[in-house]
């Protein structure tokens, strides 16, 4: 096949586009995870493991089914006092995520929700909206 | 540009690469051999000791310190007596690094549990918030049961922070930061003598299984000691 220079620059653009979109997809898909990396980890551990009784686990956590609809607002405005988690008491401060968009919390709910064996009951963007008018409102995508 | 030339360009690039990427490997492994027969002394002064004079009051030394524990006992430099220890700063509500430095602690403190030689030091950098019972319940909850091999510490706000400077471990107030504290995850590794042999970043795993390599050189390098001292 013989290109000419215009033939190039096209080819080019079309694929400089197509890179682009791609980049842009994985980005939003992998949303959850990178959140989950950089705001949560630190805490309850890579593999959502906690730490002994001091951070509750989110692996295998019966917390998630049980306080489903108090989630999102937990995550913006953080939790204080006593909870049970599989049965094991804790009681230590979690800071919230005032920053977070309303999408981003559904994509960290759902990485949670979908990770490490868990098969809770996935989220919607407009569920977690909904949630969230009982602490500040929803915040825009 | 021609095809021979692109691939000149390449083959020079590559083996420009492939030298820088091989020489620091090469200086890295050379450091690493001596420092597998003895730790290196760390500190302002640091030195190694004269192999006659011994080691002198040339290397830096842990200053002295009376600070209390989740039991309410004193501790001072005493209570680490002839014992090597771990040392850290954290603060029990810390929302950033602690959680995983502390649990890259426990990994540590669980392999040497069963060695009485080895000894924890955790200070709050929080001591207004971190009381005593603060600090006894966040010790439960992690899972330490026995404070006299783990003590998690507290004092006055000035002495904690000098101690951090001491250790190298830089722990500062910081309001711009997370928590009102700006402080690195790194763990300290002192010999009987109060100096400072090794540090490590506590957030990194891979420092981490460092440090648990290097607690037994320093513990065969003080039974040799003792051997010599009591011949
Ligand atoms: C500073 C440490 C810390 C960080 C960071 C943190 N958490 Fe938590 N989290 C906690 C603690 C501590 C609790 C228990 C709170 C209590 O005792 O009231 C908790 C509880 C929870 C619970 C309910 C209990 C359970 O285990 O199911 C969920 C869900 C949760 N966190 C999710 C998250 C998510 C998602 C993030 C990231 C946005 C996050 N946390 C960030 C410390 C943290």
């Amino acid at each position: 096949m013989n290109l000419g220079p215009l033939q190039w620059v096209r080819a080019t653009a079309v694929l400089l586009a197509v890179l682009l979109l791609a980049g842009c997809f994985t980005k939003r898909k992998n949303e959850g995870a990178r959140l989950y990396a950089q705001r949560c980890a630190s805490c309850h551990g890579e593999n959502g493991e906690g730490l002994r009784r001091l951070i509750p686990p989110l692996a295998g956590s019966d917390y998630l089914g049980q306080h489903r609809s108090s989630l999102p607002c937990q995550l913006r405005k953080g939790l204080a006092g006593e909870i049970t988690v599989n049965g094991v008491k804790y009681n230590q401060l979690m800071p919230g995520n005032e920053s977070l968009t309303d999408s981003e919390i559904t994509n960290l709910l759902n990485y949670v929700q979908t990770s490490w064996g868990n098969k809770e009951e996935v989220w919607t963007i407009k569920e977690v909206a909904d949630e969230l008018k009982y602490c500040g409102g929803a915040r825009g995508l | 540009m021609t095809f021979s030339t692109l691939r000149h360009t390449l083959s020079v690039s590559l083996l420009a690469l492939a030298s820088s990427l091989l020489f620091p490997a090469c200086s890295t492994n050379s450091a690493s051999a001596d420092s597998e027969t003895k730790l290196p002394y760390l500190g302002d002064r640091a030195m190694q000791p004269a192999p006659m004079a011994g080691p002198a009051d040339t290397i830096f030394t842990v200053p002295t310190f009376t600070l209390t524990d989740q039991e309410g006992k004193t501790i001072t430099n005493d209570t680490f007596k002839g014992k090597i220890y771990i040392t850290d700063f954290f603060f029990a509500t810390c929302p950033s690094i602690c959680p995983k430095m502390q649990s890259e602690l426990l990994r540590v403190y669980e392999k040497f549990q069963g060695d009485p030689r080895v000894l924890f030091l955790s200070h709050t950098i929080d001591p207004a918030h971190d009381s005593i019972p603060v600090l006894r319940d966040y010790a439960e909850r992690l899972g330490v049961k026995d404070a006299s091999r783990w003590h998690f510490a507290t004092a006055q706000h000035d002495t904690i922070f000098g101690l951090a400077r001491a250790y190298m471990t830089g722990a500062q107030k910081d309001a711009t930061v997370k928590g009102g504290f700006a402080h690195s995850g790194t763990f300290a590794l002192v010999d009987t003598q109060r100096h400072i042999r090794g540090l490590y970043d506590g957030m990194e795993p891979s420092q981490v299984e460092k440090l648990m390599q290097d607690i037994p050189l320093l513990l065969k390098e003080i039974e040799a000691e003792k051997q010599t001292t009591s011949r």
